[in-house]
This record gives C-alpha cells, sequence and structure tokens, in this order.
C-alpha cells in the first residue's frame, strides 16, 4: 500500500462527491433528486470508509456506518414516502435556470479551490485535497438552496451541505469522536425536526412550495 | 485591533477538572427537562420551570465562588462566567415572565396545556443549551450547544402553529442550519491549523491549550476559519446581512421566548465569536478580525436603525432594536482595546437586561390588546399606567437615554471611537440617532393620546420587568466598583 495510491483513491472519492453535487443541480424531479441524494451520501460512506482505512480510525467506520444506513438509506426512503404520502409536485420549480445554476456551480468549485490549495500549502496532502474539495460540496449544498424553492429539496441541499461539512471533517486526521458523532447525531434531530415542520406545513397549507409560505412577508399592512 | 501580548502563562490543563460546581449549572436544567416532560400539570411545571431556573442562578453564583480548574471539556473563567450569570439570571426572570404570560395564553385558547407540557421542557433545555456553549472549552462542544440551543429555540417558536409562525420557524431553522453548518466548518479549519503545532487528538481543540499556543498556528487557516466562523455564528448573533430570520422568530414565537432569544442566545453566539477572535488576536500574522466585526456592526445598526420606521408589528420592532444593539455590541468588540472591550461587554449586559424587561412589558401588552398592530394600540398610560409607564421607562433606556445603564455603555463605545476613529464615531452617533427617532415615534402613538383597542384589566407580574429596569437604573447612575474592576480585567483578556 503506497501513500500514492492511498492518496489517489480519496482524492477520487472526494472528486465524486463534488460530482454528484453538481449532478444534483440539473434534477428538475423530485424522486431524482431523492435517489442523487442517496448516491451523495453512499460516495460519502465510501470516502469516509477510505478515509478509516487510511487514517487506521477504527471511529470513522462508524460516521461511515451512519451516512451509509442512515443518509443513504432510511432518509431518502422517508423523504420519498413524504412526497408521495403529501402527494407533492414533482417537478421541482427552480429560481434561477438549470443552465446558469450549473455554471455558478462550476464557479463555486474553483473558487474553493483557489481560496483553499494555497491556503493549505503546509498541510499533508490527503487533508488539503478534502478540504478543499468539501468545500466546493458546502458551496454548492448552499447554491441549491438558495436556488430552489420546495422545501423538499431545500432539505435535499442542506443534507448535502452537512456531507460535506462531514467529509472535511474525516479529512482532517485525529479529528476528535465527539464531534464526528454529534455531527450525526445533529443531522438525526435536525431531520425530525424538519420532518414534524414539513407535517405541519402539510397540516395547515396545500402546498410545500415555500414561495406560497413566503406570501406572508412579516408584515400585513 | 493590534497583535496581543500573549496572555500569562496558563499550564495546558492535561486531567479532568470536572467537578459538581460545575456540572450543577448543567445537571439542574437537564434534569428539570426530564422532569418537566413528565408533569402534566400546567400551573405545577410552571412552578417547577421558576424553582429550577432559579436553581441555575444560584449555582452560577456558586460558580463564583469555586472556580473549578479547567478541563478538556468545561472550563470557567473571567470572561465566560459573566455569560454564565447574565445567562443564569434572565433566564430566571422570563421563567417568572413566562408563568404569568402562559396562564393567559392559556385562558385564551392560543396554547393547549399538552403544549406546555413540551414548552417547559423546551425551556429548560434551553437553557441547558447556552449554559453548556458558555461553559464549554472545547470547541467542537461548543458547536454542538449551540446547535442544541437553537433547535430547541426553532421549536419554540413554531409553537402557536398558525402560518405565520411555521413561516418564521422554518425560515430560522434553514437559515440557522446553514449558519450553524458554515461555523462547523470553520471549527474544523481551526482544528487544522492546530494540529500540526498542538498534535493530534483532543487537545487540539480545547480552547485553553489553542489559547495558548495559537502564535504558532498558520495564519492563513486561522483567517480562512475566522471568515466562516463569522458568518456563520454571526447569522446567529443576527448580524445584518445575515440577519432575515430574527424579526420572524422574535414577532411569531411566544414572548418569553422573544425575551431569551433577545436577551440570551444572540449573546451566547457572540461568546463564541469572541473566544475565536481571541484566537486570531494571539497570532501575530493573522488578520485583524477588528474592521470585519467593525463593518458588520455598523452596517447592523444603520440597516436595523431605518428599518424601525417601517414597522407596524411590536415585537418585529424590538426585534429590529436588537439587530441594532447587537450591531454596537460588536461594533464596541471589533473596535477593541481595553475601553472598546469594556463597552462592548457593558453594552450586551444592558441590552440583555432592558430588551427582555421590554419584551415582558410587550407581551402584556399584546395580551391586553390581543394583537401586536402598533396601530391597534393606544393611550397606554391612561388605560394601563404600570405596563405604559414601564414600556416608556424600558424605551427611554434602550434608546440610549440617561440615567440607564445602556446610555453610560453607548456613550463609552462613542467616546473611545471618537478617540480614534473620529468617522467611525460619526456614523455610529447618526445610526444612533436614527433608531432614537423611529422608537419615540412608534412608542409615542401606543403610550399617548386616545385609547385604542381592548382596555381589560391585566394580570400580569410586575417584578421581572421593573427589577431588570432597576438594575439597569442602577448601572446607568452608579457601577459597583468592583464589578468595574472585573469587566476591565476582562476587557483586557479580550485584547
Amino acid at each position: 500500500m503506497t501513500h500514492g495510491f492511498a492518496f489517489d483513491v480519496a482524492h477520487m472519492l472526494a472528486g465524486s462527491l463534488v460530482l454528484v453535487s453538481i449532478a444534483m443541480l440539473y434534477q428538475d424531479r423530485l424522486y431524482a433528486l431523492i435517489n442523487v441524494l442517496a448516491l451523495h451520501a453512499l460516495v460519502l460512506a465510501a470516502a469516509v470508509g477510505w478515509q478509516a482505512y487510511i487514517q487506521q480510525a477504527p471511529h470513522l467506520y462508524i460516521t461511515a456506518g451512519i451516512a451509509l444506513g442512515f443518509k443513504a438509506i432510511v432518509i431518502p426512503m422517508a423523504l420519498r414516502r413524504m412526497v408521495f404520502r403529501l402527494g407533492i409536485h414533482r417537478e421541482i420549480e427552480t429560481v434561477v435556470s438549470i443552465g446558469l445554476t450549473m455554471l455558478a456551480g462550476i464557479a463555486l468549485v474553483a473558487l474553493s479551490m483557489m481560496v483553499m490549495l494555497p491556503v493549505t500549502a503546509h498541510a499533508d496532502p490527503v487533508a488539503r485535497e478534502d478540504i478543499a474539495l468539501a468545500l466546493s460540496v458546502v458551496l454548492i449544498g448552499l447554491l441549491m438552496m438558495v436556488t430552489r424553492r420546495n422545501a423538499v429539496s431545500q432539505v435535499a441541499g442542506f443534507l448535502s451541505l452537512e456531507n460535506g461539512v462531514n467529509l472535511a471533517a474525516t479529512g482532517a486526521q485525529g479529528m476528535p469522536l465527539v464531534v464526528e458523532i454529534s455531527v450525526a447525531f445533529s443531522i438525526l434531530i435536525a431531520f425530525i425536526v424538519i420532518g414534524i415542520f414539513l407535517f405541519r406545513i402539510r397540516e395547515r397549507f396545500d402546498t410545500v412550495d415555500l414561495q406560497a409560505l413566503d406570501a406572508f412577508r412579516g408584515e400585513r399592512q | 485591533m493590534q497583535a496581543r501580548a500573549p496572555p500569562p502563562p496558563n499550564p495546558p490543563p492535561q486531567g479532568e477538572g470536572e467537578n459538581l460546581t460545575e456540572s450543577l449549572v448543567l445537571l439542574v436544567p437537564l434534569l428539570a427537562a426530564a422532569v418537566l416532560s413528565l408533569v402534566s400539570d400546567y400551573r405545577r411545571s410552571a412552578r417547577i420551570n421558576v424553582a429550577a431556573s432559579f436553581l441555575s442562578f444560584l449555582a452560577a453564583l456558586l460558580l463564583l465562588a469555586d472556580r473549578p480548574a479547567a478541563g478538556q471539556f468545561f472550563a470557567v473563567d473571567d470572561l465566560n462566567i459573566v455569560f454564565i450569570l447574565l445567562n443564569t439570571f434572565v433566564g430566571f426572570t422570563t421563567s417568572a415572565f413566562s408563568a404569568s404570560y402562559v396562564s393567559h395564553e392559556l385562558e385564551t385558547g392560543r396554547l393547549a396545556p399538552s403544549y406546555l407540557r413540551f414548552y417547559h421542557a423546551m425551556y429548560q433545555l434551553m437553557l441547558f443549551g447556552m449554559n453548556l456553549a458558555l461553559i464549554a472549552n472545547n470547541i467542537g462542544l461548543m458547536w454542538v450547544a449551540v446547535e442544541l440551543a437553537t433547535l430547541t429555540t426553532v421549536v419554540m417558536v413554531g409553537i402557536y402553529r398558525t402560518h405565520e409562525a411555521i413561516e418564521a420557524a422554518w425560515k430560522y431553522f434553514i437559515l440557522g442550519s446553514v449558519g450553524i453548518a458554515l461555523a462547523l466548518f470553520g471549527t474544523i479549519l481551526v482544528y487544522l491549523a492546530a494540529r500540526p503545532v498542538v498534535g493530534e487528538g483532543i487537545d487540539a481543540m480545547v480552547w485553553s491549550v489553542l489559547i495558548t499556543r495559537a502564535r504558532d498556528f498558520d495564519p492563513a487557516l486561522l483567517n480562512i476559519a475566522f471568515i466562516f466562523l463569522l458568518l456563520g455564528y454571526g447569522t446567529k448573533v443576527g448580524l445584518a446581512p445575515m440577519h432575515a430570520w430574527l424579526p420572524d422568530a422574535h414577532a411569531e414565537g411566544p414572548t418569553p421566548i422573544s425575551a431569551v432569544l433577545s436577551g440570551l442566545l444572540l449573546n451566547v453566539a457572540l461568546y463564541a465569536l469572541l473566544r475565536f477572535k481571541m484566537l486570531l488576536a494571539a497570532n501575530p500574522d493573522a488578520i485583524a478580525p477588528g474592521p470585519l466585526m467593525i463593518a458588520l456592526g455598523l452596517i447592523s445598526l444603520i440597516f436595523a436603525a431605518f428599518m424601525l420606521y417601517r414597522r407596524r408589528d411590536i415585537k418585529r420592532m424590538f426585534a429590529y432594536s436588537s439587530i441594532e444593539h447587537m450591531g454596537i455590541t460588536v461594533f464596541a468588540f471589533g473596535m477593541a482595546g481595553p475601553l472598546g472591550n469594556f463597552a462592548g461587554l457593558l453594552q450586551m449586559t444592558m441590552h440583555s437586561l432592558t430588551k427582555s424587561a421590554i419584551f415582558f412589558s410587550v407581551g402584556h401588552v399584546a395580551q391586553v390588546k390581543g394583537t401586536q398592530r402598533i396601530a391597534e394600540m393606544g393611550g397606554l398610560t391612561v388605560t394601563h399606567p404600570v405596563l405604559g409607564w414601564g414600556l416608556i421607562a424600558g424605551v427611554a433606556a434602550i434608546a440610549g437615554l440617561p440615567p440607564f445603564g445602556v446610555f453610560t455603555s453607548e456613550f463609552l463605545v462613542i467616546s473611545s471611537t471618537f478617540a480614534r476613529e473620529p468617522l467611525l464615531a460619526i456614523m455610529l452617533v447618526f445610526g444612533l440617532l436614527v433608531a432614537f427617532g423611529a422608537l419615540f415615534l412608534r412608542v409615542a402613538s401606543i403610550a399617548f393620546g386616545e385609547p385604542r383597542g381592548p382596555t381589560g384589566p391585566v394580570t400580569a407580574s410586575y417584578v421581572p420587568m421593573f427589577a431588570h429596569l432597576a438594575l439597569v437604573l442602577i448601572a446607568g447612575i452608579w457601577l459597583p466598583g468592583p464589578l468595574v474592576a472585573w469587566f476591565q480585567h476582562v476587557a483586557a483578556l479580550l485584547g
């Protein structure tokens, strides 16, 4: 096992995560988006698992397991069920056209490379690439939350953002376990809260589209 | 602003310093939350809530007397004890206000008894989260605690389950989560910067270790980390332009929650920011965090001051006033120096006390009038003199009129700024005057003139409101010597 090979695989997996993030940007159907989200978590699980292997940090396998079991299987299933049960429109309405969003996504990847690579010049190469790629995933997740109106796709954007943060946390070698477990748990909590909110929204309105929610802008005349 | 001399040699803690007094501030609210989730009688649960909050305050006072050594997870130092005391005190007075507030909400049917059980348990869980964030010596633990406090307040903001409340909670949740995710990314970058110096493992996240070694950290990494932390925790502080959640969350949640959001949660996020600012200040090659904080603070102040004019909802108006005051506080901490930090600390304390007092009175006003719309309120000093004059006193205090404590702190901010950056001071004064005008314009129409809206009797508890106002008044007239010395010491720590 040469260092070069370990690095190449880590790099490839982290790069794939960025690729899947970009792929998420052009989904215009909810079910397809949820599938890509599951794939995103799957790639994350592989990337984290590989980090656990090359860092010889067995506790990271837990993080990988959570990514695999919870984020790649349970959450997509729950989201799909929610879309079905609530009868949400299957098409996603975007604020900005898909072409422009894709260009912005590419620009964000370039930006994060330009920002992170010079800064982390002294860090070890695996962590360095991981952090730069993780930042692109975070930024694309943000972009997705900004350009989507539909609540479910905003949740998907948020989860992909969290995946990016997770990748960064595992890339930072020896980062204490406390944080990783708590990140996983907080996603669980966060998701439950989101779920509650989605159902409440359903209870009160006929749409989960945030544009409809925005009808109330705070100040009724 | 300036590279600071290294802190006094502080032996890096290795062992576990956890002891009983330290954990009491955490255990009391946690146990209370567990107990409250089982109590279904709302009268009893409100009483337990008050008692538990009072016990937490006592536990915080105990920390003054017996300060435990710093451990890997918890530490009490001169900086965070100010925040912990303030947090538990306002938590206690707000729980007393909350008891009278929720009984009225039950009578009018806005809240069901089953929701109250949930509400009280969440209240204690939120206090637990905030205390944990303040007492944490570990930047990862601090992050988890801030997230916990955020999630509990999200649920409470949405508790009325109206269209508006759900939108407010959703907005708060999404913006808060994004902010918190960015803060975590910043935290990871700090760890990356610390790892080559401190070594792998838990020590590279222990704040008291980080601060002693910070000058050897990679400055470029620290800079980027601080940008993320400023954006992330800054969202929670309510700094413009990341403030969008704040007015909605304040206006649509129950008023006790508005009081703790403004009085406490914003402070907790600010505290996190200050900790990282100290790290940057300890590194001579890192960017100065001051100008960034000054810019964000001024933008928030001036933006919020203008937004105050167009408010029609009374709670929303005071939410904008909170953005304004957090702007001033962040500005003061950005100016730094012994005087700037002192002014910032005082401003933060005074704002917490005053703003929660205002929300106490606003809560009762809104209950009497059955609405939060300013246009439907009027002549409050005639129909409800105590409430009306209490509100006027609160607004006079928050607007920075002497003899209240906010005047002292704002005067200190302005005078210390004038001495160093006259141009910034002029902008500061401009923002303050604009806000002053807006606040009095609105409050005059609420307090004086023809009585409008229902004029029924009010069953309010005035004690929390006037206790806060009395403290602010005393601080304005005479700051006790030990308190001044203490704040000066903390200001020196902040660099």
